[in-house]
């Protein structure tokens, strides 16, 4: 009887500490999240853009139909969760994606949201509407559907042209909020009406970004902030010196570099820092139409020249991912295995030996010791771009290449890419969603606006559309490795590293969760709150 | 007088019309334009939606019927709209300029208000230690960059109180609207009030030397009498001048100030325009600064003609 008794204060107790524990966790209402920004976006449509320099400010302003779990760091299809879709489901032999939207929900200006709406932002995507986007970065995602249809006010289906299961990680992506039909794109673009949690108030270019909480918010009791105030700060050192000030709550996210997190902890040790692969990585783009490169022996012989380990110990302290076009495991959900990725050349880890045979291949190419090739190695004029190009030409004269730096203004950058006006480029390629679909057709597929290189392999493009249709998901990685394997034994686009980066926050800031696999898809922002 | 005004006047109109030339052809000749910058961030470009783009921004029109459209519209008062923001360009630069102004204003007499008494001090005390200090002051204040200092002051500032002057739109108490403007006022100012103070100096030194000065002693007139009311009235003319110059430099200073200290001025946006080519917005913010320095120089050359009318006669 004494046991039972004991064994019930127990759970009393237990249940006391967990409800405790639950008390503990829950948000409060209420404060002005204060952030820096990194610069200045040049509009406020994600839709027209490509940066997340719109996405962080601007996200908080919308709903998708469903959405990566925010509070989960990874990125992945089990993760996905309804937002103004209630539910979905694969009909018609996985060819039909049919969405059940919310009903009640309204836009930020009154209007009621209708399945009107969400056909209207894909038509626009698709360039099937009257109304255009400027630009439209990401009309390649909606290459295999074939129209957007309603069914009433509250359901939407979208028709595909074969089955492409990856769609609903795409729309997932904080790049794939829902417009609505009443508002221009250029309305879009100066003050964007959402459903989200919070609404846009101003937007001071060069100064400061405002939003406000949205009381009509169809999740009750979010989101736990009364706004978010973003200023615009350029100056990394400024930024970075006023958060550790305390003027704000919370540094832009992913943009604290390790050697600048030392800082931080340094002189703020009570912040909270985490450090994340971003899913962008740093690649060499070869001009493969024009000689020297036209040669593949010397394109192979550069990449077996790389040090990969070098370079992330130089930039990143060590703090760095080696891995081909998919970002690397466990943070990646793509990436090569470590014994399958270490068996293409120059990826080995005995550095001497690759480029032992990489001066063979420069030697059958017409080069040696008596005769360099002199190259130029063009960059963008930002650090992230310009230093690992100066690390590149210094593992370059190992194998008898003699490169020289060209540094390029962002603004003249893609266009002389474009034109082919270069040998050899230092690249950065961020990935929207961490899903193959994404990143093969936007930067392998032949005649593709954002494949740089040009690199044009109809076979490897078929294998791309049998992986896209393959709904098991072991045997799509299989698929997955040996395409990314063959990408990197054709030195289509040689992937040097996948950097990692910093977030920092003030301890009473709670609730944020920094993305592990991807800098685009985690800013809705309506779980964060602070506790002060 | 006025004949001398008028010319002033005229010539002051055809350099102006010589700078809206010049901005508007540099500015063209800068590699990429805003439609460029747009597609580079966006890792793409479609030639259709570029030519579209161009055309509803009116760059694909011919250079000279560009510049008409344009300085037909700033006389006009209508600067057109920001390419980047697609707001009016006025909206979006007069609130700037008060920032700027006061900024400027600030750093002026800051670097007046202390370089030319520490000059006229330098040039009475020649040869003793105080000089020499003053003189390493000056050499170090016409030495550092003011990125370098703005960013000494903040990490400074930071490490030993805990706080930082960054701009703060609705400052809470004097001490913050004081920090708001005064530190880098005083960041800016420094260069100029070390250059001020030169020239004083030696202004000075070359007045204390002339034969009336002498005699002005002779006759028994106190050194406060000689110092100020004789030599400082016949050396300020040369640091009017600087200082008038000055005021046209400083927009330099002012850039990197406004970056470090994250103020949100007329010289940073204008370095945040040139970065996306918003050609509006710079157009427009270099003619009204042409306007500013042309006008500052037109002002001194009035100050010469009072003070010295030999001036007006020659000229």
């Amino acid at each position: 009887m004494r046991s039972v008794w004991a064994l019930a204060a127990m759970a009393a107790l237990s249940l006391l500490a967990f409800s405790t524990i639950a008390f503990a966790d829950e948000g409060k209402q209420g404060g002005i999240l204060r952030m820096y920004h990194r610069d200045s976006p040049g509009n406020a449509s994600i839709h027209e853009g490509a940066t997340y320099s719109i996405n962080v400010p601007f996200m908080p302003v919308f709903n998708n139909l469903v959405i990566y779990k925010q509070d989960q760091a990874q990125n992945k299809m089990e993760n996905i969760v309804p937002e103004l879709a209630e539910s979905w489901a694969w009909v018609n032999d996985n060819k039909t994606l049919t969405f059940k939207l919310r009903q009640g929900v309204k836009w930020h200006d009154g209007k009621p949201f209708t399945s009107a709406d969400v056909k209207c932002t894909f038509d626009m995507l698709m360039g099937k509407s009257q109304q255009k986007f400027r630009q439209n970065p990401r009309k390649s995602w909606y290459e295999q559907v074939n129209d957007v249809s309603t069914n009433g006010d509250f359901e939407v289906s979208f028709n595909l042209k074969r089955p492409q299961p990856s769609l609903l990680a795409l729309l997932a992506s904080g790049y794939t909020p829902v417009y609505p039909c009443h508002v221009s794109p250029g309305d879009m673009r100066t003050h964007p009406i959402g459903t989200g949690p919070f609404k846009f108030v101003e937007f001071k270019a060069n100064e400061s970004i405002k939003l406000t909480r949205n009381t009509d918010y169809w999740r009750k009791g979010r989101p736990y902030l009364d706004g978010i105030e973003f200023t615009i700060i350029p100056n990394r050192s400024t930024a970075i010196l006023a958060f550790v000030a305390g003027k704000f709550d919370m540094t832009f996210p992913t943009e604290v570099s390790i050697p600048l997190l030392k800082d931080v902890k340094s002189q703020a040790p009570n912040a909270v820092c985490v450090v994340e692969p971003n899913n962008v990585s740093t690649n060499i783009i070869v001009n493969s139409s024009a000689a020297p490169f036209d040669n593949i022996d010397i394109r192979r012989a550069m990449a077996l020249a790389l040090d990969r380990k070098a370079f992330i110990s130089i930039m990143f302290e060590g703090q760095g991912d080696v891995g081909g076009t998919m970002l690397p495991q466990p943070n990646g959900l793509w990436g090569m295995p470590k014994e399958m990725l270490e068996s293409i050349p120059g990826y080995g880890p005995d550095v001497n030996a690759n480029r032992e045979e990489a001066k063979k291949l420069m030697q059958k190419a017409g080069y040696g010791p008596d005769k360099h090739l002199a190259v130029k190695v063009s960059t963008r004029n930002i650090p992230v771009y310009r230093d690992p190009a100066v690390i590149l030409i210094d593992q370059l004269k190992s194998i008898y290449i003699d490169g020289e730096l060209d540094v390029v203004e962002t603004a003249n950058w893609f266009p002389k890419v474009a034109r082919k006006d270069y040998m050899l480029g230092l690249n950065l390629t961020g990935n929207a969603v961490d899903d193959p679909d994404q990143s093969f057709y936007e930067n392998y597929s032949c005649g593709s606006e954002r494949n740089y290189t040009n690199y044009c392999n109809k076979e490897i493009e078929k294998l791309f559309d049998v992986q896209s249709q393959e709904t098991d998901i072991a045997k799509r990685k299989k698929l997955v490795w040996d395409i990314d394997k063959k990408l990197q034994e054709d030195v289509a686009r040689p992937i040097i590293f996948h950097a990692r980066t910093g977030t920092c926050w003030q301890p009473y800031v709670k609730g944020v969760t920094v993305m592990s696999n991807s800098s685009y898809n985690g800013y809705r922002y309506e779980d964060v709150w602070m506790d002060k | 007088m006025f004949a001398y005004l008028v010319r002033r006047l005229f010539l002051m109109l055809v350099t102006l019309f010589g700078i809206s030339v010049v901005i508007f052809f540099l500015l063209r000749i800068v590699p990429g334009n805003i439609v460029d910058i747009l597609f580079a961030a966006a890792g793409y470009v479609d030639p259709a939606d570029k030519a579209n783009l161009e055309k509803e921004l009116g760059i694909d029109q011919p250079l000279i019927v560009q510049y008409w459209h344009w300085i037909s519209g700033f006389l006009r008062g209508d600067f057109g709209y920001s390419y980047v923001s697609e707001k009016p360009a006025l909206q979006e630069i007069l609130p700037r300029i008060p920032i700027t102004a006061r900024l400027a204003g600030l750093a002026l007499l800051f670097s007046a208000s202390i370089g030319i008494p520490l000059g006229v001090i330098s040039a009475v005390k020649q040869g003793t230690r105080l000089d020499y200090a003053l003189r390493v002051v000056s050499l170090s204040g016409l030495s550092l960059p003011s990125f370098w200092l703005g960013l000494l002051v903040l990490t400074a500032s930071v490490a030993m109180f805990g706080q930082m002057p960054i701009f703060n739109p609705n400052p809470q108490s004097f001490g913050e609207a004081l920090a708001t403007y005064c530190i880098p006022a005083m960041v800016v100012g420094f260069r100029s009030s070390a250059l001020t103070m030169r020239i004083t100096r030696s202004s000075m030194l070359e007045v204390l030397r002339q034969d009336y000065i002498r005699t002005a002693r002779a006759k028994g007139a106190s050194d406060a009498a000689v110092n100020y009311q004789h030599a400082l009235k016949n050396a300020i003319l040369p640091v009017i001048t600087v200082i008038g110059i000055e005021a046209a430099f400083l927009i330099g200073g002012l850039i990197v100030t406004e970056t470090v200290f994250n103020i949100p001025g007329v010289a940073r946006f204008l370095v945040e325009a040139i970065r996306w080519r918003d050609y509006p917005i710079v157009q427009n913010l270099v003619m009204l600064i042409a306007v500013v320095v042309v006008s500052a120089n037109f002002i001194v050359d009035m100050l010469y003609a009072v003070f010295d009318p030999r001036i007006r006669y020659t000229d």
